[in-house]
């Protein structure tokens, strides 16, 4: 295309305006972050550091960041362990459960969190189970919510490394299944699952709505901590709204080099 | 081999158990609630009767409707211009336009709501700015209602339609431009008879998506406006984990209405994903077919990575 090598005043105008349109948001919450005082003027008219300072001072803000991250970590490690197996046999041993399969995990995606979040606590706040506003509710819902992205993530790490030729290859040479699949397709599927399952982090990080409405009063989380602050203080909500985006950040930007890097390897 | 193969079998029962338990016995759960009576028995249509004839709660469901449709009709059509922009750029400048807008749509649901807050409330920076400038045009603007919702519903919609849509632009060759100028089109004629039409199963697709998306959306009108604001969503949150009033029935009900319609709006994106396949592999080499169609499930990971966090 003769046009690409340079685009054109109006398209470079147009991703200007769109670009200042959708940093503009962040950038403010960024500065008010930072902002001593600042009210009718364009920018700040002081800076300071009380407000990072002291969100790092206030112990509940600590405490539901560990809280955040460890309730991300065991969902995560709990789908993987659950996930591996089931889409290992699933597209080795059924493909024809393959569609199957793709209709149930698909259906999250379809499902809002709120629709979700009514079914869990009609299941679970009564009768025989009861795990109303407990940790193990939300990892299980968590479990549903990052179904989709590991699924597909797994399924195609699997195809990308054509595993059913890689195990015929290993049982040929003498290998167990259970060894060939932990020696030789494990390996080489890693960098691939890496990177759902950071995905899958992240996604579980930004969560709301369920751990809002399931365990809302008994567990908090980075957004439900974020969501109780914005009421009182506007300075500190945006140093801990800001903290929360630059850790998201962190993990997209580790997550699309892995992307690439695993992407060029497969295909060089 | 068949003896082992059903030995392996058993790597499937944590799966199948998580997923009874977490995902389908839910949804069951949910439809049998909303043919209970108040109290949780029996079998009746009571509980959506008394939806069709709720002022309030139609009220609700139009509201979600409306903003859903106005954000995602706004949200396409911003998105297909920048869709469009983006791919007149160098690959190197059209991935860093692309990063940048991946990035801001991880911002959603509360801080964004928050950022919001800052920038337009009633002590916002620019509000109190324009105030101070003396630009009544802004006045009456308020973001704690319709208005205000629409705008931050839009602000996550656009990068969702941007990051869904410039894939399908690759699908138009330069050479058909070529054709149709050779023909004695003008660019307006090309795109309107033959661009767009085949840009049009995208362009439904992810307004499907777009919609469900902010039909589903909880998080930023529930700390925008909290309980004040009528929508479906909203309603059907506080009708089962409120604190005041619990109507777990009824809000079931409404659940059921609210999954109808997102599942409504993603059957037609499987739909017109599949027509474009169609449309594009038709005419496209292999190997370049092969790229794209890999870009395109990465995105599209990607952009549904985004619903969650609204």
């Amino acid at each position: 295309m003769t046009t690409q090598r340079k685009a054109r005043w109006p398209h470079r105008a147009l991703m200007l305006l769109l670009m200042i349109y959708l940093l503009l948001p962040l950038l403010g919450t960024f500065l008010y972050g930072f902002a001593k005082e600042w009210q009718t003027t364009i920018l700040p008219q002081g800076w300071t550091l009380e407000w990072v300072a002291g969100m790092f001072q206030d112990v509940r803000f600590l405490e539901a960041l560990w809280t955040s991250l460890y309730l991300c970590l065991i969902s995560v490690g709990l789908s993987l362990a659950v996930m591996l197996p089931a889409v290992f046999v699933i597209t080795v041993y059924l493909p024809k459960w393959e569609s199957f399969m793709k209709g149930l995990v698909v259906l999250p995606y379809a499902v809002p969190g709120v629709v979700a979040a009514v079914g869990l606590i009609r299941t679970y706040s009564s009768g025989p189970i009861d795990l109303a506003g407990t940790a193990y509710l939300l990892i299980g819902a968590y479990f549903v919510v990052i179904l989709p992205y590991m699924y597909q993530g797994i399924r195609n790490s699997l195809l990308t490394v054509s595993a059913v030729e890689l195990l015929h290859a290993a049982e040929l040479l003498g290998a167990k299944r259970m060894r060939a699949f932990l020696t030789v397709i494990l390996p080489n599927i890693w960098p691939g699952i890496m990177i759902s399952t950071l995905l899958s982090f992240s996604v579980l990080f930004g969560e709301f709505v369920l751990t809002n409405m399931l365990v809302g009063g008994h567990i908090l989380t980075i957004q439900v901590y974020l969501y109780q602050r914005v009421a009182e203080s506007g300075h500190l909500a945006s140093a801990i709204a800001i903290t929360y985006f630059i850790f998201i950040l962190a993990i997209s930007t580790v997550w699309m080099k892995l992307g690439k890097k695993f992407n060029g390897e497969v295909r060089g | 081999m068949k003896n082992r193969n059903r030995w392996m079998l058993l790597g499937l029962i944590p799966f199948a158990v998580m997923v009874l338990a977490f995902q389908v016995a839910p949804i069951l759960s949910m439809l049998m609630g909303s043919f209970s009576k108040s109290g949780g028995s029996g079998f009746t249509f009571k509980q959506y009767d008394k939806i069709l004839h709720s002022a309030f709660y139609l009220q609700a469901i139009k509201n979600s409707f409306l903003i859903s449709a106005y954000s995602s009709i706004v949200g396409i059509i911003v998105g297909l211009l920048c869709a469009y922009s983006i791919t007149r750029f160098s690959p190197r400048i059209r991935d860093r336009l692309l990063m940048l807008s991946n990035m801001t749509s991880n911002f959603a649901g509360v801080p964004l709501a928050f950022a919001y807050i800052i920038l337009l409330g009633n002590n916002g920076v620019f509000t109190l700015l324009f105030k101070q400038w003396g630009w009544s045009v802004f006045a009456d603007f308020n973001l704690y209602s319709w208005t205000g919702l629409v705008l931050v519903y839009v602000y996550f919609q656009v990068p969702l339609a941007l990051l869904l849509l410039y894939p399908s632009f690759y699908g138009i060759r330069d050479q058909w431009k070529e054709a149709a100028s050779l023909l004695g089109a003008n660019r307006w004629q090309f795109w309107r008879s033959v661009g767009l039409p085949m840009l049009t199963p995208a362009i439904f697709g992810t307004l499907g998506i777009l919609f469900a998306n902010a039909m589903g959306a909880y998080a930023t009108a529930y700390a925008l406006v909290g309980g004040n604001y009528n929508l479906l969503a909203i309603r059907i949150g506080s009708l089962v984990a409120g604190d005041i009033v619990n109507q777990p029935e009824l809000g079931n009900a409404l659940a059921v209405l609210l999954a109808l319609s997102t599942l409504l709006a993603v059957f037609l994106n499987h739909k017109m994903t599949k027509r474009s396949l169609e449309f594009t592999s038709e005419y496209r080499s292999k190997p370049s077919a092969k790229r794209s169609r890999g870009r395109l499930t990465g995105t599209n990971a990607n952009a549904g990575a985004k619903e969650e966090a609204v």
